[in-house]
């Protein structure tokens, strides 16, 4: 036992030696990432006047610059929702106070659909910067960054409160403090279910950058260099062809995100989880073991290290550890009767404004009728829903069954999530002219394009946890048939199936004030929906008939996830988990 | 050497307060000193508090009432020298073995240059070395404990704490790991000068402590002080060995029946009879038990510390079982053996029906809670009656969490006895069987 003899070999050790072949590819993979982002940023400040089109050029060789600002949208919004998720997530979960408030409004302003939002902030945001196109430009950023963040900050407050006890308790036995604790042992912990989260607000992101970067407000155009502008530059002159570029490019950005982004980071939090899993096949990734096998990055990450050496651990940066059970007591009774009576004033001043602003400018017969409006696009989603679960349920728990296919299509699967569906709307809309086709009926199904794939994702997942000794001991019964779904396959992935779908749902409403308006050329398509109703009045900018439209969708939205998916949900986590 | 304990509590009391008010006594009256060159086992059942003890002198928790010396200062809040090793290891998995050690040393703000060392000689001694840049994940339970007893160590703590260090391992590696730390210690390796380690395994606390203390539950208080003078290594076969432990198990049976009558005794008084806690034994274990007393040779009668062994039962499991036996009068415990009684031996012989039937007479007449459920069921015109009733009559003395552990160990034994039916999706309890 009292070897002296290590096999352990210090990191330094390594610097030393020569570049290796990987390193040249990492290098050109990094120094080209860099480049493009850096030119970009250079093109996003240019002088901007409101009313006065930026020239959009169709001609397929200025996508890829298109495409880099599009991504450098999305980068700047995660940066922004990092920020964000890493103050007000630690708040929520350490203060009982903010907690109160903070959660449930997390939990509102994920219902409440971002495009409409985006008329409001616009004007703002111009106001903020004039004569620049950082407006706009912050504006869609925004956007992004509010379609990213509400579900990045539930997680981490989530990974907050359940961070093992035991751990907490190896924090204060060692005497870590409080800035050590957070990065040495919340901040970890959280990672995997951050990282998840992450990348689906970003598959999410690229519907809303596409959207965001073409909008029209108060009847004027409002286009930022991007993909997005490019496509509705190509709707507008009913340019083929550009459309096809579009998609493509946008085929490109999208893998190459997986590729380099999603796939390595995933591989990277594998690291970070608690359990101890056998798993055969951790996931792989080429970028991942590229970037491990490289010398020169060997010396980045030290350089990092040292400098969270420096950041964690020198005195300077030393921090009382607190004492978690004078946190609570130090709040008096009366601060809290204080905090509760500033939040019931607040929740009836706000709701007297609103009322106030929108029955300023719109009847009460039409505040009915918008009602009516909701009721169709609820309709309408509960349809794409059913229909859709039809579709990829048997097909999903198929897959599911199948360990070797599902690797195989999973991927495929979350690439597709990621592709903006609203690239795609302009090609249907070529066909329902063509063939003269109902628009009420045919420009329903755009709603559901982008967001199905949630449902087959979770009920691929959920068929991949049916246990074997179940599926062998139905086999052995003779369990066949309608037999066999009824009583295994579908209860055992139900959980899974309503996780999906209440992200589906969501999703559609959303997708609904893009949807229910369609353009080709000179053709101009308007479905019947709330949707429509929003999309409509921000292009004329009435702004008390837009914060109902969405005041109106947000109700919708909430009272359905509370009356219908939450019951749901915890009928399905009470009687068909695999407990 | 000093005089000076390194350890000293005075009348030490814990209380919770559950979300409903009600104030419950964790650990009450404890008065207790530690001094250098002792190991010292604090023995007793899960739920006995001797946990929240050990979180108390390490500083996590904060007693309600009493003081907490450590070198005659006060304490408030983990101080340095006293460290802590983890039932479950409470390892980062996302730091190497080498981070992990390093860790306490990092806190104190040690640069690398001086703390790598250090941590590597820690590894060394503990027997890691070659397992340095691997991830917790790679590690046996046997080697995690290692890490964390290095991390422990390296620190260089006066006081070691160890919470049940052995109890998530194997028989074989719990003691392989258990020689070596001994080893450590007589070797005098380690600059630490006192262990206090928490255990249920009574074998494992006569094995290593020079001092025992027994805990009792309800609240949890020191019920005997026992002085071990074997010197290590010691010999489980020897007979000073056996003595001690059969004397220890008949100490804590004692303790468990005195318990049984008193609580009875108590709550009639305080709250209805049928609102005290029963174990958590399920109807198989209770049959398993009284079916595996056949096959000895003096058939009625076993030594407990025998049965652990040929059962591989440690006191979490057995002397829950035994006690319901003893509730419902098929069993009864003298001088360390267990007592067949006339129904335990008709019991063992009858068929399932025979046996259920059996059962559900001991259960109406012995148990308290299966009367009252019963009778209320009787008396209700449509012999249904919703769970929530139960749950909040027995909710007014007990938590939310007793309460409801309480049903669900009183549904099973009366679904196995079929005295009452119980729908889960409903949460009905009734006395019709299944359409």
């Amino acid at each position: 036992m009292m070897r002296q003899i290590s096999y352990y070999q210090a990191p330094e050790a390594e610097i030393g030696s020569k570049p290796n072949r990987w390193d040249i590819i990492a290098l050109f993979l990094i120094l080209g990432v860099f480049a493009a982002l850096a030119w970009a940023a250079t093109q996003m400040k240019a002088p901007y006047q409101v009313g006065h089109p930026l020239p959009i050029s169709l001609d397929p060789s200025a996508l890829p610059g298109y495409a880099a600002k599009t991504v450098l949208r999305m980068f700047i919004a995660l940066l922004f929702s990092f920020l964000v998720t890493f103050t007000i997530a630690p708040i929520a979960a350490k203060s009982r106070q903010a907690e109160k408030l903070l959660i449930p409004l997390i939990d509102i302003l994920q219902s409440v659909p971002i495009l409409g939002m985006l008329s409001i902030t616009i004007v703002l945001f111009i106001q903020l910067f004039p004569n620049s196109l950082i407006g706009p430009e912050c504006a869609a950023i925004f956007a992004i960054f509010t379609s990213q963040v509400w579900n990045m900050i539930l997680s981490f407050y989530q990974s907050l409160r359940t961070t093992p006890k035991e751990l907490y308790e190896t924090a204060a036995m060692f005497h870590l403090s409080f800035w050590q604790r957070f990065w040495r042992i919340e901040v970890p912990y959280a990672i995997p279910g951050l990282l998840w989260n992450t990348m689906v607000s970003m598959s999410a992101g690229w519907f809303f950058v596409v959207a965001s970067e073409a909008i029209s407000v108060s009847n004027q155009e409002i286009m930022l260099p991007g993909i997005g502008s490019y496509i509705r530059v190509a709707i507008t002159e009913g340019n083929l062809p550009a459309m096809y570029y579009a998609i493509i490019a946008m085929l490109i950005v999208i893998f190459l995100y997986d590729q380099l982004l999603f796939r390595p980071l995933l591989t990277w939090g594998e690291r970070f989880k608690m359990d101890r899993v056998d798993d055969i096949h951790p996931p792989r990734a080429w970028v991942y073991q590229l970037l491990t096998k490289t010398n020169w990055l060997k010396f980045i990450q030290i350089i990092c290290r040292e400098i969270s050496e420096f950041c964690l651990n020198s005195p300077h940066c030393k921090m009382p550890s607190l004492h978690k059970s004078t946190l609570h007591t130090r709040y008096s009774k009366v601060f809290i009767w204080f905090w509760n009576g500033l939040l019931v004033f607040g929740v009836i001043c706000s709701s007297v404004l609103l009322w106030n602003f929108i029955t300023k400018a719109v009847s009460c017969v039409e505040i009915r009728h918008v009602f009516f409006l909701g009721m169709i696009t609820g309709l309408k989603v509960t349809i794409l829903i059913i229909i859709t679960s039809l579709i990829w349920v048997p097909i999903g728990i198929l897959i599911g069954l199948r360990p070797e296919a599902s690797r195989f299509i999973q991927p495929i699967i979350q690439f597709l999530a990621a592709f903006p569906a609203n690239l795609i709307y302009p090609l249907i809309v070529t066909v329902i002219i063509r063939y003269h086709l109902n628009v009420e009926i045919w420009s329903t199904p755009l709603m559901v394009i982008g967001t199905q794939w949630y449902i087959l994702f979770n009920i691929i997942a959920g068929a991949a946890t049916i246990p074997n000794d179940l599926r062998l001991v139905t086999k052995n019964l003779g369990v066949k048939n309608w037999l066999w779904w009824k009583r295994l396959a579908l209860p055992a992935t139900f959980p899974y199936y309503v996780t999906g779908s209440i992200t589906a749902a969501a999703g559609c409403w959303n997708a609904s004030i893009v949807a229910d308006v369609l353009e080709w050329g000179p053709h101009k398509l308007v479905a019947t929906g709330l949707g429509s109703y929003i999309s409509q009045y921000t292009t004329s900018g009435d702004f008390p008939r837009i914060a109902l439209g969405i005041g109106v969708m947000s109700f919708y939205v909430l009272v359905i996830n509370h009356l219908v998916w939450r019951r749901l949900y915890n009928y399905a986590a009470s009687r068909f988990t695999m407990e | 050497m000093s005089n000076e304990p390194l350890i000293r509590l005075e009348n030490v009391q814990k209380s919770f307060t559950n979300p409903e008010g009600k104030k419950l006594l964790v650990l009450d009256d404890i008065n207790f000193t530690l001094h250098e060159n002792e190991i010292v086992a604090l023995l007793g059942k899960s739920g006995s508090g001797k946990s929240t003890l050990l979180r108390i002198i390490s500083g996590l928790v904060t007693p309600t009432e009493g003081s907490l010396y450590f070198r005659g200062k006060t304490v408030q809040g983990p101080v340095h020298g006293i460290s802590m090793v983890f039932q479950n290891f409470a390892l980062l998995p996302w730091l190497t073995v080498l981070e992990n050690v390093e860790l306490g040393l990092e806190a104190q703000g040690m640069p690398r240059k001086l703390r790598r060392p250090k941590a590597l000689n820690a590894i060394d001694t503990i027997g890691l070395d070659g397992f340095e840049s691997a991830y917790p994940k790679e590690l046996s339970g046997g080697m995690c404990q290692r890490v964390g007893l290095a991390r422990a160590l390296v620190v260089e703590p006066e006081l070691l704490l160890m919470d049940e260090p052995f109890s998530a391992l194997d028989i074989l590696t719990s003691e392989n790991l258990r020689n070596d730390l001994l080893q450590l210690w007589t070797d005098k390796r380690t600059r630490t000068k006192s262990i206090l380690i928490v255990t249920h395994d009574i074998e494992e606390a006569v094995l290593m402590a020079d001092r025992i203390i027994i805990f009792s539950t309800d609240p949890g208080h020191i019920q005997a002080e026992i002085p071990v003078h074997l010197s290590l290594p010691r010999d489980p076969q020897s007979d000073e060995f056996r003595q001690l432990l059969d004397k220890i198990y008949t100490l804590m049976t004692i303790s468990e029946r005195a318990k049984v009558t008193q609580t009875h005794a108590k709550t009639t008084i305080l709250h209805p009879e049928y609102a005290y806690r029963l174990p958590e034994v399920s109807v198989s274990e209770l049959i398993g038990l009284l079916e595996s007393m056949e096959d000895h040779e003096v058939e009625d009668k076993i030594d407990l510390p025998q049965l652990a062994d040929e059962l591989h039962l440690d006191i979490n499991s057995l002397f829950p079982l035994t006690e319901v036996l003893d509730m419902l009068h098929f069993t009864t415990i003298s001088n360390g053996d267990l007592v067949r009684l006339d129904a335990g031996i008709k019991f063992a012989a009858a068929d399932i029906l025979e046996r259920k039937n059996l059962f559900a007479k001991h259960l109406l007449k012995y148990i308290p809670l299966a009367q009252h459920i019963r009778e209320v069921l009787d008396n209700n015109p449509n012999h249904r009656v919703s769970q929530n009733i139960f749950l909040d009559e027995l909710r007014d003395f007990l938590t939310e969490d007793e309460a409801e552990r309480l049903l669900r160990i009183i549904i099973d034994w009366g679904r196995y006895a079929e005295i009452f039916a119980y729908d889960y999706d409903a949460g009905l309890l009734s006395l019709e069987n299944p359409q």
